[in-house]
């Protein structure tokens, strides 16, 4: 209510019909959970909390039983999965921050679902941690013993201060939308409409909080694009401080910041289609998103090609010894196919396919997508695995599994909780809050920006 | 009205920071009366006095060494002073009869197929001949392992030892990562491993046995130069088990290795055979040099059997 008439005062070219036409699209999937949504929610419940059970397994029966780790290969798919989810928690770097500063207007419907990606994915990228500890009931000894010399404490700053951003971002941008829901969700339960107006924060929407909300969304917004770098870029120096050949480079960090930029394009052009399709958004997350989306993974896809060069075919050129076991082996050997196929899912296909007009519509862009995000999964696994398998003094008279490593049911059944768990809470946001910034469209609509809402 | 306030604050933080120095002080001059008169221990010792009668007095005055049965963790860590251990492995002795191995699975009970001290083949190209080459941790002096470490459970000991902390290690495994010689093992937490820790690991019957237990499940453990036995003046299992005398441990200030049998001057060992280190490219100076394996005791015999076949 009082927003419209902050609104509405401000902003005489916006009529109150308009707004509530827009308000009553963007609310309507907090307003009634449809049974699909219902099993989906479930179905995710239920693989979090096989997840959860495994866990238990894990840490009761030891993980020698429950692990396929062993000597050599003692950082498994928990690590790799931890990778790919800081990945995803770039999402709010690169589609929407960077975007919103750069004056990407089309940032607008999009930003809260990158945010809200971000914060789940970090939130289970740091359960992720723990999950891969030896002594997981020694965590303590972090804040008791930890030296801020290890590049491990780096990475638990980082990670804890980029969840309290992607909190703070996700947040404060959402208090307007709050006030919203408060006055115009009636048919909720009390608790939630409640919620909605201990969250806003006595929101009324005058002229001086906007100014100040908006100044700490910009503030926020700068702020978040290093504070990401710097979580991706330590996730990669956990690899590059080693002095294993596979993982020694300097190219390490920005190798990692690349592919997590193609990652979260991939993430948002499936995320904006499950939306849109599910939540009937099509008047918001139109065709022109796919078209630049597409056009994104273009450009992410030619970079982390380039990083992905200087990677992998510069030092296969000098073949030194210290790169041979590992290179032939992704080139030629036992993983070749493996290699080969993630390079051509991973880079050749979202560097090239949305060259083309017909393959930046919602369908194939998605498919593209998709593949792209199951390839980057596999990527951060043939980095991590495969980078131990060949240490600089051979491996020899061991067991054949300590050889091979091969994730047990336990660790994949922990790892697909972790994902689900993403997708869970990205759900459960979705079903209480508006998952498109309802202020941040109408302010861009405002601006004589139609093509946003209207596009073609 | 709001510079008074400040005024207001400012003056009450200046008179609790004065406050706060007279207590600090006051802790400080109670402290140092008291350490004029150490806590006795209850616990005696027998010391020799100058003039020669054996006297027993309360071990609160005799001041701490490592030797000493109780020493504190601060100790543990600092190591022994005046000792810098080192090793010195002649490649021409080896002949791979994994009494070594053997030997310190049992001082540190522990069971195959973890080995802190592996035997490999290497062969440097097609020309050379292969020879046997033993390795285990090379407590460096520049070790990459206790860098990374986000806890210092593993850390280096004045004496040389890079030493674990299996109270305090968090399993982060981040050690065995960082170790370019791959001399880091993980106590996975195997059934058999458990059990056999738990029914000799007060099994001291061993002529060797080492007191620094087997890590527990879910830490790092590797190599510890038996730590305790070379803090009095013993040798590590590896060295007395092995038949040929290959492994020569010893302490560089005394500029002695030995193994048991012989012993030698350590420069003068290491500068007339030719002694390198290996992987010296990656600069951590590791503590374990080797001899070149010319004028072998032995010619190479390959082996065919695989020990660690079971898991």
């Amino acid at each position: 209510m009082s927003i419209d008439k902050a609104e509405s005062v401000k902003y005489e070219t916006f009529t109150q019909e308009e707004y509530m036409i827009m308000k009553d699209d963007l609310l309507r999937p907090i307003e009634k959970i449809g049974i699909g949504a219902k099993i989906w929610i479930g179905f995710l419940t239920a693989v979090f909390l096989a997840g959860v059970f495994a866990y238990y397994l894990q840490e009761t029966r030891g993980k020698y039983v429950t692990t396929g780790l062993r000597d050599y290969t003692t950082w498994g798919v928990y690590i790799s999965n931890f990778l790919f989810l800081v990945a995803l928690s770039l999402s709010s770097v690169f589609m929407s921050a960077i975007l919103r500063l750069t004056n990407f207007q089309w940032y607008r419907p999009l930003s809260r679902i990158a945010d809200v990606i971000s914060l789940s994915s970090i939130t289970m990228a740091g359960i992720c941690i723990m999950i891969s500890m030896g002594r997981a009931d020694r965590l303590h000894h972090l804040f008791i013993y930890g030296r801020i010399q290890s590049p491990i404490i780096w990475d638990i700053i980082v990670v804890a201060t980029y969840f309290v951003a992607c909190v703070l971002v996700l947040f404060i941008a959402l208090i307007p939308s709050l006030s919203t829901c408060k006055n115009h969700l009636h048919n909720l339960p009390k608790w939630q409409l409640k919620m909605y107006d201990i969250l806003s924060f006595g929101w009324e929407g005058n002229a001086e909080q906007w100014k100040v909300l908006k100044k700490t969304v910009l503030i926020l917004t700068v702020l978040i694009i290093p504070l990401g770098i710097a979580l991706r870029t330590v996730s990669a120096w956990l690899f590059s401080t080693t002095l294993r050949p596979e993982w020694d480079s300097t190219n390490f960090g920005a190798y990692f910041v690349s592919g997590s930029a193609l990652i979260t394009v991939a993430t948002m052009v499936i995320a904006v289609y499950a939306f849109r399709k599910i939540y009937n958004l099509e008047n918001y997350l139109t065709e022109m998103h796919f078209d630049k989306l597409g056009q994104a993974m273009v450009l992410m896809g030619f970079i982390y090609a380039y990083f992905n060069i200087n990677e992998y075919l510069v030092p296969a050129y000098k073949m030194s010894g210290l790169h041979e076991n590992h290179l032939l082996d992704l080139f030629v050997g036992e993983e070749a196919l493996f290699y080969w196929s993630v390079v051509f899912f991973g880079i050749a296909v979202p560097s090239i396919l949305p060259l083309f007009r017909k393959m930046r519509k919602p369908l194939p862009l998605s498919i593209i997508a998709l593949a792209v995000l199951i390839a980057g999964w596999f990527k951060f696994y043939l980095i991590v695995i495969p980078g131990q398998a060949h240490p600089l003094l051979p491996i020899q008279d061991v067991p054949e599994t300590w050889k091979h490593y091969t994730p047990s049911l336990i660790e994949l059944t922990i790892v697909a909780a972790t994902i689900a768990g993403t997708l869970l809470l990205v759900t459960v946001f979705s079903k209480f809050f508006p998952i498109i910034s309802v202020w941040e469209v109408a302010e861009g609509k405002l601006e004589g920006k139609e093509e946003i809402i209207n596009y073609k | 009205m709001e510079n008074e306030n400040n005024n207001s604050s400012r003056r009450n933080f200046l008179r609790l920071g004065a406050l706060g120095g007279i207590a600090l002080a006051g802790t400080a001059i109670a402290k140092a009366v008291t350490d004029e008169a150490p806590k006795e221990t209850g616990k005696k010792v027998k010391v020799l006095t100058a003039d020669g009668k054996l006297v027993e007095v309360d071990s609160s005055h005799v001041e701490h060494h490592a030797m000493n049965d109780n020493y504190t963790s601060e100790e543990i860590r600092q190591g022994v002073k005046g000792k810098k251990f080192i090793r010195v492995i002649d490649l021409g002795k080896c002949a791979n009869e994994r009494k070594c191995i053997e030997g310190c699975q049992t001082a540190h009970n522990y069971i195959a197929p973890v080995e802190y001290i592996k035997v490999k083949k290497m062969q440097n190209s097609e020309l050379e001949s292969p020879y046997w080459f033993p390795t285990m941790c090379y407590h460096c002096d520049n070790p990459p392992c206790t860098k990374v470490c986000p806890v210092d459970a593993t850390f280096k000991r004045e004496d040389g030892i890079v030493a674990m902390d299996y109270d305090r290690c968090i399993g982060c495994k981040f050690c065995m990562a960082a170790c370019p010689y791959s001399a880091r093992t993980f106590n996975f937490g195997k059934p058999e491993q458990l059990k056999f820790t738990e029914e000799h690991g007060n099994d001291t019957s061993d002529p060797n046995h080492c007191r620094t237990p087997y890590a527990q499940e879910g830490t790092v453990a590797k190599c510890d130069f038996c730590t305790d036995r070379s803090e009095k003046g013993l040798l590590p299992a590896c060295v007395v088990e092995c038949p040929n005398g290959a492994i020569l441990h010893g302490d560089e200030l005394e500029d002695v290795v030995t193994n048991g049998e012989d012993t030698f001057r350590l420069k003068k060992l290491l500068q007339d055979r030719g002694a390198y280190r290996q992987f010296e490219e990656l600069g951590t100076k590791p503590r374990v040099y080797y001899l070149p394996p010319v004028a072998r005791n032995f010619p190479f015999e390959d082996a065919t059997e695989a020990h660690n076949t079971k898991d």
